[in-house]
C-alpha cells in the first residue's frame, strides 16, 4: 500500500468579497481527505483551518491563493493574500477581536473568532503580515500511519 | 426527537430533504456567528440559525451539522437551497423566532451541542 | 411579571454593566445580527446574543431592550461596557450557551410571574 502513497495537492484563487464562492477549497480538501481515509476528527480540523483561513481573505483581503497539499506525514495548507496587513497579531489572535466591518457581521462573520479557530485545529501554526502588504498563512496537521490510510 | 417531530413542533416545513423523517437529533447549535458554529459545534445534528444565506450552508458542511433551520421566516432564496441539494444538507423553515424554537425544544430535552464536547 | 433582577438570580447570571434591575422583561429576543434586533425585537425584550461589540448598546437603546445577554462565556468589550453604563444598558453574562440560556429563559417567561 505504501506504494501508492502519493502527495494530493489543489490551489484556489481567492477574491475579496467573493462570498458567494466561500469554501470551495475547503470543501474540496475535505472530500479529499475522505477518499484517503483519514480520520473524521482529523477531516474536520483541517476542513475547518481551511474554511476560517478562505474567509479571512474574502473578508479582509482584495486577493489571495489557498495551496493544500496532503503527504502521508501531513495536511499543509498555506494561504497568501493581498490585503491590509495585521497590525497586531497577538490582539488579532484574541477570542472576540475582530476589524472586520458592520456589513460581514450582518453575514454572520467577524465574530474575531477566525484566527482563534485556525490555532485551534492546527498542529502547527504560522502567521506573518506586512502592514499594507498582506498576510501569509501556513497550517500544518500532522498524520500518522494509522490515520492517512490510502485505500486507493 | 426524530427530524419529523422537529418540523411538526415549529410549525416548520422541510424546504430540502436529504435526510430520513425518522433522523434522530439531539443536540442543537443557536446562533448567527459562522465561526461560532466552526468553533463549538462537536457533536450537533441541528443548526438554528436566522441567516438565510449559501455559507449558512457551507458551514453546516464543514461542521458536519446534516439539518439547518432558518427561523422568522425569512425568505430563503434559490441559492441557498441549491447549495442544501449539493451539499446534501436538509434545510427547514419555520416562522417562529428563534427564540420559541429553542425554548419548545429544550423543553423536549435537546441538548446545547456546546455543552455535549 | 419578572424584572431584570430576577432573572439574574435565576440564571446566575453576571452583571457586567447596570443600568435599571427593576426594569420589566416583556419577552426574549435572540440573534447575533444587529439589523435583525434592530427590525424584530420589541419593547422591553431581553436580547440575548453573543456579540460584544459597542454597537450593541446602541441597538438597545434604540429598541427599548430591558438588558442583554451575552452567551458562551464571552467578554463585552471594555467600550462595551463604557457605553452600557452611561446609557444606563445593563448587560449580562453567562458561561452558558446561547440554546441552554433560550431553554431556561423560555420556561421563566412561560410559567409567568412567581416571585
Amino acid at each position: 500500500m505504501a506504494s501508492n502513497r502519493r502527495t494530493i495537492e489543489g490551489c484556489f484563487q481567492l477574491m475579496g468579497g467573493a462570498f458567494a464562492g466561500a469554501g470551495a477549497a475547503s470543501s474540496e480538501l475535505k472530500t479529499v481527505l475522505m477518499s484517503l481515509g483519514v480520520p473524521q476528527g482529523i477531516v474536520r480540523r483541517a476542513s475547518i483551518a481551511a474554511f476560517e483561513a478562505e474567509m479571512n481573505v474574502i473578508i479582509h483581503a482584495v486577493a489571495g491563493t489557498l495551496h493544500y497539499e496532503v503527504t502521508p506525514a501531513k495536511i499543509h495548507i498555506d494561504v497568501t493574500d493581498m490585503g491590509p496587513g495585521i497590525e497586531d497579531i497577538d490582539l488579532a489572535m484574541q477570542e472576540g477581536y475582530s476589524t472586520a466591518p458592520d456589513w460581514v457581521r450582518e453575514m454572520g462573520w467577524g465574530a474575531g473568532m477566525g484566527l482563534p479557530n485556525i490555532k485551534r485545529n492546527a498542529d502547527a501554526f504560522k502567521l506573518d503580515s506586512v502592514v499594507g502588504e498582506g498576510t501569509t498563512l501556513e497550517i500544518n496537521i500532522f498524520l500518522t500511519e494509522e490515520n492517512y490510510a490510502d485505500n486507493t | 426527537m426524530e427530524l419529523s417531530g422537529v418540523v411538526e413542533l415549529v410549525c416548520g416545513r422541510i424546504v430540502v430533504k436529504e435526510k430520513d423523517e425518522s433522523f434522530d437529533i439531539t443536540a442543537v447549535c443557536t446562533t448567527d456567528m459562522m465561526s461560532d458554529v466552526l468553533h463549538f459545534a462537536k457533536k450537533g445534528e441541528l443548526l438554528v440559525t436566522s441567516l438565510n444565506q449559501s455559507q449558512v450552508i457551507m458551514t453546516a458542511e464543514i461542521a458536519d451539522i446534516p439539518v439547518v433551520m432558518v427561523v422568522l421566516g425569512k425568505k430563503i432564496e434559490k441559492e441557498m437551497t441549491a447549495m442544501a441539494e449539493k451539499k446534501h444538507i436538509t434545510l427547514l423553515s419555520t416562522e417562529l423566532p428563534m427564540f420559541t424554537v429553542c425554548g419548545m425544544l429544550y423543553a423536549k430535552g435537546l441538548k446545547s451541542c456546546v455543552n455535549g464536547k | 411579571m419578572l424584572t431584570i433582577h430576577d432573572i439574574v438570580e435565576k440564571l446566575g447570571l453576571d452583571v457586567k454593566a447596570q443600568g435599571d434591575l427593576q426594569k420589566d422583561v416583556a419577552g426574549c429576543y435572540i440573534s447575533d445580527l444587529l439589523s435583525d434586533v434592530m427590525a424584530n425585537s420589541k419593547d422591553h425584550d431581553l436580547w440575548v446574543t453573543l456579540q460584544t461589540h459597542p454597537n450593541v448598546v446602541a441597538v438597545a437603546v434604540i429598541k427599548g431592550i430591558s438588558g442583554v445577554i451575552i452567551t458562551n462565556n464571552r467578554t463585552p468589550e471594555a467600550e462595551t461596557v463604557k457605553k452600557a453604563e452611561m446609557e444606563k444598558v445593563t448587560i449580562l453574562t453567562s458561561p452558558h450557551s446561547t440554546f441552554d440560556i433560550a431553554g431556561r429563559l423560555y420556561q421563566l417567561l412561560m410559567s409567568g410571574s412567581d416571585k
